[in-house]
């Protein structure tokens, strides 16, 4: 049975670790426990039958683990003594729907702590919500397992010392966690996404549990617009994982992709998921970005994209984040729309903001290159290249200076 | 008789097998289709995950137009992942098919398709 019954533990491990870190207050004990629990469960399902409902199961033993602990354990009488009447009181082993969805949003709010590095937060996120291993995370962010290790336990002390409120909370509390939490979620899917180095595999992996936390946020709470744009979005996204490297592991831009290898269950699904939350009345950032990637994933070819749709999203994305890469964004649309030259001048007044942005001189360079302006193209690719491009980036770049410089000989 | 193989699971768990169990899994649904396929006519339909869906409640009152909902709420346990449609000879027919299907991580019903006018029948 076993990778079967694995396969459970991790679906039912944010719901019960969640109920588990409101029951005993603590992450480190909700751990514990439930790894006790999923023990029990290995010599116990196959045995008796897989239980119907097995979170409950599960929080049940874990709950009662937790609870023969802390009787034993001298330094928790206090605690004990604090909760004792909670503590007792095992009538409920199915939680409260409503309780639950508040559960799991205060894990993941706890695991977004103003007070950690945004990586540290990713980090506690995989750990305590996704169950991946310390060596896995420690593969992903290209550090030493060790350190990994430190971090994570300073990051949970951090936690400890300031504590969330654990009561129901209000409606607009409710809605500033989910933000933050959407954000994390969006982050560590672009930090899989990211093409830094290190193995493929555990990136995707990064992907594949950002997407599994933004669908655990649209189960708990079906009627938030911006969390089911954001779960489409990074799906839409998803959906290109194989064909924006080539063979020998080189990046392949939007416009060259294979689009046959995108994979078409996760565009559907996306698809789906932006209809669901296009009916919902709001108009937030990630539904915008979900729209745009939809265009995107509808099109045939590069050619056959509806670049004036994207323009318009991309317009009404800077309405509402009017930050220079949005503009640029908007500008890039707009090289489709108006051509390459009006896109050079709406993009000179960026120029001071953005010069430290590699992909502002690499598109400038390709603009420039389309209107055969190749010494400038070859001026804007060194800068790009002076910006410390990641590795696969920088094979890119390098290839392209080849290029003009190919085109800058005389015939 | 026309009967349905339904499948009921956890959403997500599929996806967070390894890759070596989902292949053991795909080769079973793959087998049942390659069979059904041979036989004639059939239907099997996967669903997406729950996220995905909209509920229809009932009006409260006559005069009320039907309520839609965003989705199924908070709903950890099983759920409906997809079922086959096809026509078998035998109730021992359909079972020995739904068989080929059988994992620890679904549960599979087995049921005659009603009509409106009684069961479909191949005869």
């Amino acid at each position: 049975m076993t990778g079967w019954l694995e396969a459970s533990f991790t679906t039912q491990r944010p719901h019960a670790m969640a109920a588990l870190t409101r029951y005993f207050r603590d992450i480190e004990i909700a751990e514990e426990v439930f790894a006790e629990a999923c023990v029990k469960a290995l010599v116990d399902w196959p045995e008796n039958g897989t239980p119907r409902d097995p979170l409950a199961w599960l929080l049940t033993t874990a709950r009662n683990a937790g609870l023969d602990r802390l009787r034993k354990a001298q330094r928790q009488k206090r605690l004990l003594a604090h909760h004792a009447a909670d503590l007792e009181a095992v009538d409920q082993p199915a939680p409260d729907p409503d309780e639950l969805r508040d559960d799991v949003l205060r894990l993941l709010f706890i695991c977004c702590h103003p007070a950690l590095e945004r990586q540290d937060q990713i980090a506690m996120a995989l750990k305590i919500v996704g169950g991946l291993t310390v060596g896995e995370i420690a593969q992903a962010f290209l550090i030493k397992p060790k350190t990994m290790e430190q971090r994570i336990t300073r990051a949970k002390k951090r936690i400890a010392d300031n504590p969330v409120a654990f009561e129901t909370p209000s409606p607009q509390e409710r809605g500033r966690r989910l933000g933050d939490v959407s954000l994390m979620i969006y982050l560590m899917f672009n930090e899989g996404w990211s093409t830094s180095g290190g193995d493929i595999q555990i990136r995707v992996t990064l992907c594949e549990e950002a997407i599994r936390l933004a669908r655990l946020l649209v189960t708990l709470f079906p009627g938030m617009g911006e969390q089911v744009a954001l779960l489409s979005l990074l799906l839409f996204q998803h959906a290109r994982r194989d064909a924006r490297t080539d063979a020998g592991g080189k990046l392949v831009a939007l416009e060259d992709q294979d689009r046959r290898q995108w994979d078409l269950s996760n565009i559907a699904e996306g698809s789906a998921l932006l209809q669901k939350a296009s009916r919902l009345n709001h108009l937030g950032p990630y539904r915008i970005q979900a729209a745009i990637a939809a265009e995107h994933a509808r099109a045939a070819s590069s050619e056959a994209t509806d670049w004036l749709a994207i323009e318009a999203h991309y317009a009404a994305l800077y309405a509402i984040q009017p930050t220079p890469v949005v503009r640029l964004n908007h500008i890039a649309a707009q090289a489709r729309t108006k051509g390459a030259g009006f896109a050079l001048a709406e993009m000179a007044p960026l120029a001071d903001e953005l010069d430290r942005y590699r992909w502002y001189h690499t598109m400038r360079a390709s603009l420039l290159e389309q209107i055969s302006d190749h010494r400038a193209a070859k001026a804007a690719l060194e800068r790009a290249l002076e910006l410390n491009p990641t590795e696969p980036e920088g094979a890119v770049i390098r290839e392209k200076i080849a290029l003009c410089e190919k085109n800058l000989r005389p015939v | 008789m026309m009967y349905a193989i339904t499948i009921y699971g956890e959403s997500g768990v599929f996806e967070n097998l390894p890759a070596a169990k989902q292949q053991e899994v795909m080769s079973g649904h793959r087998a049942l289709q390659e069979e059904l396929d041979k036989r004639g006519d059939f239907i099997s339909v996967k669903l997406m995950p729950p996220s995905t869906a909209v509920t229809v409640e009932p009006p409260a009152t006559a005069d009320q137009k039907p309520l839609i909902t965003d989705g199924p709420f908070a709903e950890t346990k099983e759920s409906f992942l997809g079922f086959y449609a096809a026509d078998f000879q035998t109730l021992d027919d359909a079972l020995e098919h739904a068989r080929m299907i059988s994992s620890p991580i679904a549960r599979l019903e087995v049921r005659p398709i009603a009509w409106a006018g009684g069961a479909i029948s191949s005869e």
